[in-house]
């Protein structure tokens, strides 16, 4: 078998695990479990899609009085913070296929820093949630709203935007392990999977927001 | 590359001796160690659920109560179904065997993700450990299918089970993951698809249920903990929540779950029976699809469980309809089973002995599936033994006998050992007739309106209840017999040699136990998997 096939996209003496032929199909069996990897996650965030769905279905008034407790303007600067740090995710692995790894890391700070904002507005969103008695199910204790069930549109919200969240700590402990290793001078264009399938993760965690944001902020 | 990498001369020459000592086993990246482990491990758990099992099957002995509270009882059989289902039947076939078999099927030289692999076998370990500490604590009383409101209330340690089936669903979700991308991208050059093995084939759709589904369950236990600990609400209806949507939920899993049970069992019999037959096995494709068939299917037919909880009548006669479905891709592979045994040489060892109790087994299971299918008929008889009757003869029988048939398939590649056929003969009559006696008189109980979960019954039910405890007492004894034998022939079995049965997939084409990277050469392909015609080979090998 010859290692110089045409589709190579990989240098043909870069180090890869024993039971692969070549750094190549490392490269692509990463990546195809990646993509599996984001289906499972669809269908775990579905299970939550379908409980909000089947709340808003039967309670239609209530879903819109609730959803005037959130502030859309934090939930919109939210929006804005990740797509801006998709699209440096993005920059960032080109940078790395080319090589330019100084370039790479930048953006890479970039992206993690834009990570970080979206949970400082997210922890003030909460503590004012907190503060004012909006909890989810059993816990509510906000006089204000009179509306039956409101308490349970809290409960996807926490429940949603709280695996969110989870989804982005997890995301930026894995880009800061990125940028070490590319400090390290681990990537260049011979080899790159890690930033490319953190990539895609991150792009996945950026997605699931652009859902959440309109359906709980937005009901109209 | 066309020639083997000598064996580097310091190691043992299969993978058992490869490193010595038992460190170089919890650490190893390398698939059969790992199979083993999920093995030994599943076993034991297989004991403890056994023995609860027993119990029940004791206190059922007469009516009235004899030797546990209700309470007790409760717990007995939630522990039964739980750890049967979750830490048993589900990794059993695709964690254990197919784990060893899979990559060397492929000509592999290990799964594509190895330290995902060893991290599913240990999350395993963590949630199994995690749900089976609740023994010492204040045990679980919900049956193994949680259902609201009763188990956000209950006062039990429900919470560590949920979260250790969590986390055993990790396991799972990580296992298909790692197959589905190692039977595409690490098979040997000439293995098409068309040439896969159909063992592979069960996998690969079992995969894809465990990928698509299991995700939905870790998002539902993962709720009811919430329900449980910060009264969330979803499933509450003191709450305003929807306790039928966790049904819903719940059985979205749990329905594909039984084919997560059931597929890999079916791969087992469809690579015995070519080997013990003989002959290339009949209508390879049609099998192929229907288990992809019986896959999709199973992804649509949840809402049978939940004829009597209030969904509309249209809904239940959907689901109906949908679910008598199943049957059609599941004649299709009997009758290949069938068809590939007519006329074939046969030769009555222990695996081909356990197909005829899987066929014999599962034919009822499926039959009477089709019959609680009916709207009518369900209705009448839910919650009660016909149901309990129903699921074992297709849990048990589709999968343990399964198994157990594998089991011994595959003994010889696994320890280069030979098993005692006689006592294993013996123990799988035993199993047989055991299970049969056990389960069949519950058939019979149900239809008469014994109802399920109760550590009680009217007196007119003690003969039966009494034929099938002794029942348990025969099965038993068959799995005592066949633990003990294989044990043994681990010990002083003959020499196995490399194919002992004159298997053509390629983990036959490799020395019994394998080498640490399963092949001294590059295997190439150049037949299908069963063609057993004249002298013709399946393995060319790369010179
Ligand atoms: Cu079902």
């Amino acid at each position: 078998m010859s290692q110089s096939e045409a589709g190579v996209v990989l240098a043909a003496d870069r180090h890869h695990a024993h039971h692969f032929n070549t750094a190549n199909e490392e490269f692509d069996a990463c990546k195809q479990g990646m993509w599996i990897f984001l289906v499972t996650e669809v269908l775990f965030f579905s299970g939550l899609f379908v409980a909000y769905a089947v709340l808003r279905v039967f309670n239609p008034e209530m879903m819109h009085e609730a959803h005037h407790l959130l502030n859309w303007k934090m939930g919109a600067l939210n929006t804005v913070i990740l797509i801006t740090s998709s699209l440096t995710m993005a920059l960032a692995v080109s940078s790395t296929q080319r090589g330019n790894i100084d370039k790479a890391v930048k953006l890479l700070w970039v992206t993690l820093i834009c990570a970080g904002g979206f949970l400082i507005v997210k922890y003030f969103e909460y503590a004012h949630k907190f503060h004012e008695g909006i909890l989810p199910g059993a816990q509510w204790h906000y006089e204000e709203l009179k509306i039956a069930k409101a308490p349970l549109f809290f409960s996807v919200y926490f429940v949603m935007t709280g695996i969110h969240g989870l989804h982005v700590i997890i995301g930026m402990a894995i880009i800061y392990w990125l940028i070490r290793r590319a400090k390290r001078g681990e990537f260049g264009p011979a080899y790159f999977t890690p930033v490319e399938i953190t990539g895609l993760y991150w792009h996945f965690v950026d997605l699931v927001w652009i859902f959440l944001f309109p359906l709980l902020y937005l009901v109209s | 590359m066309s020639h083997a990498a000598a064996p580097a001369v310091q190691h043992g020459d299969n993978y058992i001796n490869h490193t010595p000592g038992i460190k170089s086993w919890l650490g190893t990246l390398d698939h059969k160690r790992i199979g083993m482990m999920y093995l030994f491990t599943i076993m034991i758990f297989f004991l403890l659920g056994g023995i609860f099992a027993l119990g029940i099957r004791l206190e059922l002995f007469s009516p009235g109560l004899q030797y546990m509270t209700q309470d007790t009882y409760n717990r007995f059989f939630t522990y039964h179904g739980a750890i049967m289902v979750f830490m048993v039947i589900i990794p059993l076939i695709p964690a254990a065997i197919g784990n060893f078999v899979l990559p060397m099927m492929l000509g592999a030289k290990d799964v594509a993700f190895p330290r995902w692999n060893l991290f599913s076998y240990y999350i395993y370990i963590c949630g199994a450990l995690l749900a089976s500490s609740t023994l010492f604590l204040k045990g679980v009383d919900t049956g193994w299918t949680f259902y609201t409101p009763y188990s956000i209330r209950s006062s039990s340690s429900a919470t560590y089970v949920l979260l250790g089936a969590f986390i055993m669903g990790f396991s799972s979700i990580l296992t298909g993951l790692n197959f589905i991308v190692t039977i595409h991208k690490l098979r040997a050059p000439g293995l098409h698809w068309d040439r896969l093995p159909l063992f592979v084939w069960a996998l690969y759709a079992t995969s894809v249920i465990q990928v698509l589904a299991t995700p939905v369950l870790a998002i539902t236990l993962l709720l009811l903990v919430l329900e449980r600990t910060l009264g969330i609400g979803i499933f509450d209806p003191k709450l305003g929540g929807d306790p039928v949507l966790f049904q819903h939920f719940f059985w979205f899993y749990s329905h594909p779950a039984v084919y997560i049970m059931v597929l890999p069992g079916m791969g087992v019999i469809s690579e015995i029976i070519p080997v013990f037959s003989r002959k290339p096995i009949f209508g390879y494709k049609a099998i192929a699809a229907a288990t992809f068939g019986i896959a999709l299917v199973s992804f649509i037919v949840w809402g049978h469980h939940l004829f009597v909880s209030g969904q509309s009548e249209f809904a239940n006669m959907v689901f109906s309809l949908i679910t008598m479905f199943v049957a059609i891709p599941t004649g299709v592979k009997v009758f290949g089973w069938v068809a590939t045994m007519y006329k074939g040489s046969l030769r009555f060892n222990t695996p081909l002995l356990y197909v005829f109790g899987f066929l014999f087994v599962f034919t009822i299971g499926g039959l009477t599936g089709v019959f609680l299918a009916t709207i009518a008929i369900d209705v009448h008889l839910t919650d009660t033994y016909f149901v309990i009757a129903h699921f074992h003869y297709v849990m048990v029988g589709g999968t343990i006998m399964a198994f157990l048939g594998g089991l011994h398939y595959w003994f010889p590649k696994f320890s280069g050992k030979m098993y005692h056929e006689t006592p294993a003969k013996i123990g799988a009559f035993f199993v047989m007739v055991g299970f049969n006696v056990t389960f069949f008189p519950q058939f019979i109980v149900g239809v008469l309106g014994m109802p399920r979960r109760y550590a009680d019954y009217l007196p007119q039910f003690t003969v039966y209840n009494r034929i099938s405890t002794i029942g348990s007492w025969i099965l038993a004894v068959g799995f005592i017999v066949t633990a003990w034998n294989l044990w043994r022939s681990l010990k002083n079995g003959e020499k196995a040699g490399d194919n002992p049965w004159g298997g053509l997939t390629l983990e036959w084409q490799t020395a019994s136990p394998p080498p640490f990277e399963n092949f001294l050469y590059d295997p190439v392909v150049t037949e299908g998997p069963y063609e057993y015609r004249g002298d013709k080979v399946y393995l060319g090998k790369n010179a």
